[in-house]
């Protein structure tokens, strides 16, 4: 089953300074970031982004700060314009848009929920969840009566009449939530959404978004800096640096072979037993002879396995997908699974910082 | 002999300068010069004059007098006042009425009628009980030493001149906020408007319309209590998060929705900051005004300064002074109600 895709990027550069199309040309010769920045004195913003954000995924794109993440978010709706390439939207490129085109797609086929929350001070919970209907002329009591409906699901019955101001970081997150949830548009951007709160909350709210995502199937792009939240969330795991993408894929193929030092390094410190599955590990089913300990879902994480074998090392398991043996998953390569590909005093990390 | 005379005949301009024709009023310098004797010139470095207007014109007829160029600007001013007053006169004329209406309805309003409409109005405007207790007092105090209907007449123009100057600077403001140009061409502008010394406003007001229209104060207080509002909606609109005008670009606000709803509402207590700091400055300016015809306290400290009446002078200053507190702590107690429905609901 292959999804069809939602949104997608081509060959976007972002170049930031007084004459973006000159450095553009040189960005386009292999021109690098400082280098650009040296000589020429305009920011790679970023540089040949090709993504392709399927129907349905949550996209998670991450990245260190500064690396370019809400830069490249901003593009989706063009709240930026880019120096160079195309967005497309259901095939549509954005950049062909005219104004009056572009804030209807804003209004109706693109939300967004922001790090900060961006709540307007002034207006209730109610009115805030209901913007995107507002600006878009529909009648309050329609308006009111989605966002009601919106706000009970995330969690915030009886809170239609507060005041932002006199919520919680959480709550008021949840509003922003709520806010894009009732303009019913088919995309999501999410730009470090749970950044700026503490850890159970940040859990809460990514459980949340998982369960919506279940039953709503929304495109979401979601930008995080914290690898947990992105192997948590993502379907598709975007990774960028210095403005561009240097590795993407599936979250656990990344994990397992990760292209680039720089990816060993962030992986490094990840439980990987917590966050693995059996799928990626185990061997497809060849020899049906091979005695088996007993049988493991292919979505289970090796740490359950772990905990199934009691630590025995020899033990092989079956691999069941639903009902259907699907493969076997021995204790000896679960183990080696588990040690990175690259030990994390290699020290790439420990000279990032100190530069 | 004057000291620049060798320097012209050096330069050959002797026929440029021309044989001494006076004519225009003599300068009090020339005057006493015609006393003394004709002295040797004296061409010691020590001795030499600043080569001004006066002194280069001793010398050589051709160069204006300053006097001359006193005179030129007033021609200047004469030449053009009356196609400007054939643009302003009707233009402005309704400022005249609105203000000759205003002090006469505050004026005819039975004293009781309108000290209880404006307890009211400060109260549903501040919500506290403290403000329209301090208005009671101040005017029971002010009617109690017959300085009422003085304080009303000051009271009317203020309102008039603060309404016409929010009415007219909110705008200009919201306009610089949005265009960088207009802003940086305003700025100095405004920033003339507010040093001139206050007397100077008058001036050109004073060729411009008879002093009997009250058009002319207005006009005055106005100039000069319009900056601060400006200045603060500019000032306002532009601090507004760029998170929140983030949001509502993503949302796909039209820029009148997104002035409407966002911009106007958040930069509403730096706007009523401004419009605080526009009515101490209109009282300033009303009491000033008082040369040019404006009624109210301003009068009574005029008459006591021209008649050395001390007491009259004195005591007006003070009610003068007491008004001032009154509008100070009524603004601000509105602004701070707009400020906590902002934060702390
Ligand atoms: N308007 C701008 N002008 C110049 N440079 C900019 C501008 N906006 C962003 N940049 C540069 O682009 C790079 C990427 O910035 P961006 O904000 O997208 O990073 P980020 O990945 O979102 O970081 P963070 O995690 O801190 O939010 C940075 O080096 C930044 O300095
Ligand atoms: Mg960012």
């Amino acid at each position: 089953m292959t999804k069809a895709t939602k949104v997608s990027i081509k060959q976007l550069y972002k170049i930031f300074g007084s004459d973006p199309q000159t450095a553009l040309e040189f960005a386009k010769q292999g021109v690098e970031k400082n280098e650009l920045m040296e000589q020429h004195n305009h920011v790679m913003g970023l540089k040949d982004i090709n993504v392709d954000m399927k129907d349905g995924d949550i996209t998670v794109i991450m990245g260190l700060s500064g690396s370019g993440k809400s830069t490249l978010i901003r593009h989706f709706n063009r709240l930026i314009e880019p120096t160079d390439g195309q967005i497309l939207i259901d095939g549509v490129d954005v950049m062909t848009l005219s104004d009056d085109e572009l804030r209807k797609m804003r209004q109706t086929d693109m939300s967004m929920v922001f790090q900060k929350f961006a709540l307007l001070p002034h207006k209730t919970v109610l009115e805030n969840a209901g913007t995107a209907l507002r600006v878009r002329g529909i009648s309050a009591k329609e308006a009111d009566a989605e966002a009601i409906k919106w706000l009970a699901r995330v969690g915030l019955a009886g809170f239609e009449e507060h005041y932002p101001s006199q919520l919680s970081g959480g709550m008021q997150q949840r509003v922003g939530i709520a806010r894009a949830l009732t303009s019913n548009a088919t995309v999501m951007l999410m730009d470090e959404a749970f950044s700026a709160l503490d850890p159970l909350i940040r859990t809460d709210m990514q459980d949340l978004l998982l369960e919506l995502q279940k039953e709503l199937h929304k495109t979401i792009i979601f930008i995080s800096h914290d690898l947990d939240e992105a192997l948590k969330l993502a379907d598709h795991l975007v990774i960028l640096k210095d403005g561009e993408v240097i590795q993407q894929g599936e979250p656990q193929e990344i994990l397992l072979n990760p292209s680039d030092p720089y990816i060993e390094d962030f992986v490094s410190d990840i439980n990987r037993a917590r966050v693995l599955r059996v799928r990626s590990v185990m061997q497809p089913l060849s020899d049906s002879s091979i005695k088996t300990a007993g049988q493991v879902d292919h979505n289970d994480t090796l740490e359950s396995v772990i905990s199934h074998s009691d630590g025995d090392t020899t033990k092989v398991y079956q691999v069941m997908e639903g009902q259907q043996a699907i493969g076997t998953i021995c204790m000896k390569d679960l183990v080696r699974a588990l040690v990175p590909r690259a030990p994390s005093d290699d020290g790439i990390r420990t000279q990032t910082d100190a530069a | 002999m004057a000291f620049y005379d060798s320097m012209f005949s050096t330069l050959g301009l002797q026929d440029w300068c021309g044989i001494t024709k006076q004519d225009g009023p003599m300068t009090m310098a020339q005057l006493l010069a015609k006393n003394k004797t004709a002295s040797e010139a004296d061409t010691s470095l020590w001795d030499m004059p600043f080569p001004s207007l006066d002194n280069l014109h001793a010398a050589c007829n051709s160069i204006p007098r300053t006097r001359d160029m006193t005179n030129g600007v007033e021609q200047f001013f004469l030449s053009i006042k009356s196609s400007l007053q054939f643009v302003l006169d009707p233009l402005t004329q309704p400022l005249s009425w609105l203000l000759d209406g205003a002090i006469w309805l505050f004026v005819a309003t039975p004293w009781w009628l309108l000290i209880s409409l404006t307890i009211f109005a400060v109260y549903s405007v501040t919500r506290t009980k403290g403000a329209p207790l301090l208005v009671a007092i101040t005017w029971l105090f002010l009617a109690f030493i017959d300085h009422y209907t003085y304080a009303v007449q000051t009271m009317a123009i203020i309102f008039i001149c603060t309404g016409l100057s929010v009415i007219i600077g909110v705008p200009i403001g919201i306009a610089m906020s949005k265009y960088d140009r207009l802003q940086k061409s305003a700025i100095p502008v405004l920033d003339m408007l507010q040093t001139l010394p206050t007397f100077v406003y008058l001036i050109p007001l004073i060729f411009l319309f008879s002093v009997t229209e009250s058009k002319l104060y207005g006009i005055a207080i106005i100039l000069y209590a319009i900056v601060p509002v400006v200045r603060l909606t500019d000032l306002g609109i532009r601090l507004v998060d760029q998170d929140i005008i983030e949001a509502a670009n993503a949302f796909g606000m039209t820029a009148r929705q997104k002035l409407l709803n966002v911009e106007l509402p958040l930069a509403l207590p730096t706007i009523m900051a401004g419009v605080n700091q526009t009515i101490m400055m209109s009282l300033a300016m009303v009491v000033i005004a008082s040369l040019v015809s404006a009624p109210g306290l301003g009068v009574l400290v005029l008459r006591g300064i021209n008649n050395l009446e001390l007491g009259v002078g004195l005591v007006s200053g003070f009610c003068i002074v007491i008004l001032a507190i009154l509008l100070d702590r009524v603004s601000k107690a509105a602004l701070a109600r707009v400020d906590v429905s902002h934060n702390n609901h």
